[in-house]
C-alpha cells in the first residue's frame, strides 16, 4: 500500500470542502437534535400543560407521550441520515483523496 | 420549596438509581420481616438455574476469548474487530443498565408519563455522540478517550486530568451497579446473602476482564443486550396480548387502576413534587451530554474495525436503546394493570395498591410473573443479574485501562512501557478494581448512594465530553486549557454535588442546602467551556503556539483516518 502524502492532502481543496460538508451536516443533525430535545425539556419546565394535554378528547394519552415517544423515532432516524450520508457521499471522497495524495 | 425538592430528589434518585432506592426501600422492607416467624420463602430454582446457564455460557466465551487474547490490541479493543452491528449491541449492553430497566418501569409504575422524561434523556446523548465524536474517536485513539484528548497536548498532565475524570466516573458508577446487584440477587433469591451475591458478581468480573479482557467483555454485552432486548419485548408482547394490542385500552385501564387515576397523565414532575424549571433543564443537559461522556461507552469505539464500523455501531446502538426505552415505558404501564392490587405481589391491598413486597423496583420483575409465570420470572431475574455482570465488566475494563494505559504506561513509565508490562498492569488493575467492587459493595450496602447517578452523569457531562469535544474541534485548546478546565469540571461537580439538597441536606444532614439543584450541569458546563476557552487563548508559551500548530495533523487523521489504528490480523 502506497502512503499518502499528508501534504497533497492539506492542500487539495477536496479535503478543505469534504471537512466543511461534513461538518456542516454533524452540525446541523445536532442542533435539530438538541432544539427537539431541549424543546422538549423547556417545555417541562415552562408549559408543562401543553404536554399534559389530552391528544384527543375522548384519550387519556397526554400529548408529551407522542412527542416523546416521537423523539426518541426522530432520534434514530437522525442517526440513519448521518450513516447513510457519511457511507454513500461521504466515505467514496476520503478515498479520493486519500488516492490523489498517494500517487 | 424544601419539600419540593426532596420529593423530587428522592423520586429521581430512586428512577435514576435503582440501586439506591432497592438499597433503602429494602432495608426497611426486609429489617422487619426478616425475624418474623414464616416459613423460609421457596428456593427460585427458575433463576438459580438460569444464573447458572448464563455464567456457564459467559466462562465459555471468556476462555475462548483468553486464548485469543495475545497483544495489548486484543486485551483493550478485542483485537479492533468487532462488527459495526456487533458492536451496537455491545453499545446497548454496556448502556442499558439495571437501573434503566427496573428504573424505569418502576418510576412510570408510580408515576406515569414522567418517566418517559428519563427514557428520552437516555436517549438523547446517541445522535449527539455520533454527530460530533464517533468516527473521530475511532480514528484518533488506541485504546481510551484520554489518547484522543492527549493528541497533540502534553501527555503527562492532560492524561492524569483524563485519567482522574474516568476513574472518579467508573468507581461511582461501580458503587451504584454492585449494591443494585446485591440487593437484586438477594431479593430474587432470598438465600443468596447481600455479602455473597456482591463476592459472586466481583468474583466473575475478575474472571471475564482479567482473562478474557475487551474480547469477553464485548461478548457478555452482547449476550446480555439480545436477552434484554427479547425479555423485554415478551414483556411488552404479554401486555399488549392482555390489553387487546390497544395503547388506547392500555393507557385508560391504566389510568382506572392507577391510585391516582388521571394524573399518572398530568404530572411532568413525580406525581406530588413542584416543578422545578431549572433543575428539569439541567437535568436534561446532564443525561444528553453525560451519555456523551462515559468512559466506558467512549472505549467501546476503539473495538471496531474502522471509522464506519464506528458509525454504524451508533445507529445500531441508539435504534436498540431506543426501542428498549419505548418498551420500558409499556412495560411500566403494564405493571399498573397487571401488578398493582395483585395480592400476590403487594404487601397490603387494603394499605396501598402500589406497595410491592421487595421495594419499589420490582414492577418489572413481577410483570414477568404475571405474564409468564416462574419460568419467566426466573428468566428476567437472570437478564437482570446478566444486565449488572454486562456493564460492570465494561467499567472495570474502562478503569483498569485508564490506570494502566493512561496513568502507568503514558505517566509514569513516560510512554516506555512495554506492551506486555502495561497489559499485566491492567489485568492487575482488573483484579484490584475486582477486590475493590467487593468492598465498596459491602462498605455502601447501607448508604444512601442516591447521588451517585447526578455526580456521575455529571463529571461526565462537564469534563470529558466537553474536553473532548475542545480538543477534537477547536484548533485553540492547549494543555493548560485542558488542563484547568477539566479540574474545574471535577472539582466543581463534586463541589456543588456536596452542597446540594441530596447531600447536604439529605445524607450529611447540614441543614438547607447551599446549592439549590440536585444536579449541577447547567452551571458547571458553560463555566468549563469558559475556563477552557479563557485559559486557552491567554496561554502564549512556545509549547501552546506547537499545540495549536499539530492541530491540523489532527484534523487530517480524524477526518481521513489515515494513521489510524489497524485492526489487528490474526
Amino acid at each position: 500500500m502506497s502512503v499518502a502524502d499528508n501534504a497533497k492532502i492539506q492542500s487539495n481543496p477536496k479535503f478543505h470542502a469534504l471537512v466543511k460538508r461534513r461538518n456542516a451536516l454533524g452540525w446541523i443533525l445536532s442542533i435539530i437534535e438538541c432544539i427537539m430535545y431541549f424543546g422538549f425539556t423547556l417545555m417541562i419546565a415552562f408549559a408543562p400543560d401543553v404536554l399534559t394535554a389530552p391528544i384527543a378528547s375522548d384519550s387519556v394519552i397526554p400529548f408529551g407521550m407522542i412527542l416523546g415517544v416521537g423523539i426518541i423515532v426522530v432520534s434514530c432516524v437522525l442517526t440513519g441520515i448521518y450513516v447513510y450520508q457519511a457511507n454513500n457521499t461521504f466515505d467514496p471522497i476520503v478515498h479520493e483523496i486519500i488516492e490523489e495524495a498517494s500517487k | 420549596m424544601k419539600q419540593l425538592k426532596a420529593a423530587f430528589s428522592a423520586l429521581l434518585s430512586s428512577a435514576v438509581l435503582f440501586a439506591a432506592r432497592t438499597g433503602s426501600a429494602m432495608t426497611v422492607d426486609s429489617g422487619p420481616a426478616a425475624p418474623a416467624p414464616a416459613a423460609p420463602p421457596p428456593v427460585n430454582w427458575h433463576a438459580i438455574s438460569m444464573f447458572v446457564i448464563f455464567v456457564g455460557i459467559t466462562l465459555v466465551i471468556t476462555y475462548w476469548a483468553a486464548k485469543h487474547t495475545k497483544s495489548a490490541t486484543d486485551f483493550y479493543a478485542a483485537g479492533r474487530g468487532v462488527t459495526g452491528l456487533q458492536n451496537g449491541m455491545a453499545i446497548a449492553g454496556d448502556y442499558m443498565s439495571a437501573a434503566s430497566f427496573l428504573g424505569i418501569a418502576a418510576l412510570v409504575y408510580m408515576n406515569g408519563f414522567y418517566g418517559l422524561i428519563f427514557s428520552v434523556g437516555w436517549l438523547v446523548g446517541w445522535p449527539i455522540i455520533l454527530f460530533t465524536v464517533a468516527e473521530r474517536l475511532r480514528n484518533l485513539g488506541k485504546y481510551t478517550y484520554a489518547d484522543v484528548v492527549s493528541f497533540r497536548l502534553k501527555q503527562g498532565p492532560v492524561r492524569t486530568m483524563a485519567a482522574i475524570g474516568a476513574l472518579i466516573v467508573v468507581v461511582w458508577y461501580l458503587i451504584g451497579q454492585l449494591v443494585g446487584a446485591g440487593q437484586l440477587l438477594h431479593t430474587l433469591v432470598p438465600q443468596i446473602s447481600y455479602r455473597i451475591s456482591i463476592t459472586i458478581v466481583g468474583i466473575l468480573i475478575m474472571l471475564y476482564v482479567t482473562l478474557g479482557g475487551m474480547k469477553a467483555t464485548t461478548w457478555v454485552q452482547i449476550i446480555k443486550a439480545g436477552l434484554l432486548l427479547g425479555g423485554a419485548t415478551i414483556m411488552a408482547l404479554g401486555v399488549m396480548f392482555h390489553e387487546g394490542f390497544s395503547f388506547a385500552k392500555l393507557f385508560s385501564d391504566a389510568v382506572a387502576l392507577h391510585p391516582k387515576h388521571l394524573a399518572i397523565m398530568k404530572s411532568v414532575v413525580p406525581i406530588g413534587a413542584k416543578a422545578n424549571p431549572i433543575e428539569s433543564i439541567s437535568l436534561g443537559l446532564t443525561l444528553m451530554f453525560g451519555t456523551a461522556g462515559l468512559p466506558h461507552i467512549l472505549m467501546r469505539f476503539f473495538t471496531v474495525t474502522d471509522s464506519k464500523a464506528a458509525r454504524k455501531s451508533v445507529l445500531y446502538g441508539t435504534c436498540f436503546i431506543g426501542y428498549f426505552y419505548i418498551l420500558t415505558f409499556i412495560i411500566g404501564f403494564g405493571a399498573i394493570v397487571l401488578v398493582a392490587n395483585n395480592p400476590q405481589y403487594v404487601v397490603d391491598v387494603t394499605k396501598n395498591i402500589l406497595a410491592l413486597k421487595g421495594g419499589l423496583n420490582m414492577p418489572a420483575v413481577y410483570l414477568a410473573h404475571a405474564v409468564g409465570g416462574d419460568f419467566f420470572l426466573g428468566f428476567i431475574a437472570a437478564v437482570a443479574f446478566a444486565t449488572i455482570l454486562a456493564v460492570v465488566s465494561g467499567l472495570t475494563m474502562a478503569g483498569a485501562s485508564a490506570l494502566s494505559h493512561d496513568l502507568y504506561a503514558q505517566v509514569f513509565k513516560k510512554g516506555q512501557a512495554t506492551e506486555k508490562d502495561e497489559v499485566m498492569v491492567s489485568k492487575i488493575s482488573c483484579i484490584g478494581f475486582g477486590i475493590l467492587s467487593i468492598l465498596l459493595g459491602i462498605a455502601f450496602e447501607k448508604q444512601n448512594v442516591a447521588y451517585i447517578v447526578a455526580l456521575t452523569f455529571s463529571i461526565a457531562a462537564c469534563t470529558n465530553f466537553p474536553i473532548l469535544a475542545l480538543s477534537i474541534f477547536w484548533k485553540g485548546l492547549t494543555t493548560r486549557g485542558a488542563v484547568v478546565g477539566g479540574y474545574v469540571g471535577i472539582f466543581g461537580s463534586i463541589i456543588l454535588l456536596l452542597i446540594g439538597p441530596t447531600v447536604w441536606t439529605k445524607i450529611l444532614k447540614m441543614g438547607p442546602a447551599i446549592f439549590p439543584l440536585d444536579f449541577p450541569t447547567i452551571v458547571i458546563l458553560p463555566l468549563v467551556l469558559i475556563v477552557a476557552y479563557v485559559v486557552s487563548v491567554t496561554d502564549s508559551s512556545e509549547s501552546a503556539k506547537q499545540e495549536r500548530a499539530a492541530f491540523d495533523a489532527q484534523k487530517l487523521r480524524a477526518e481521513t483516518g489515515i494513521g489510524a489504528e489497524k485492526a489487528a490480523v490474526h
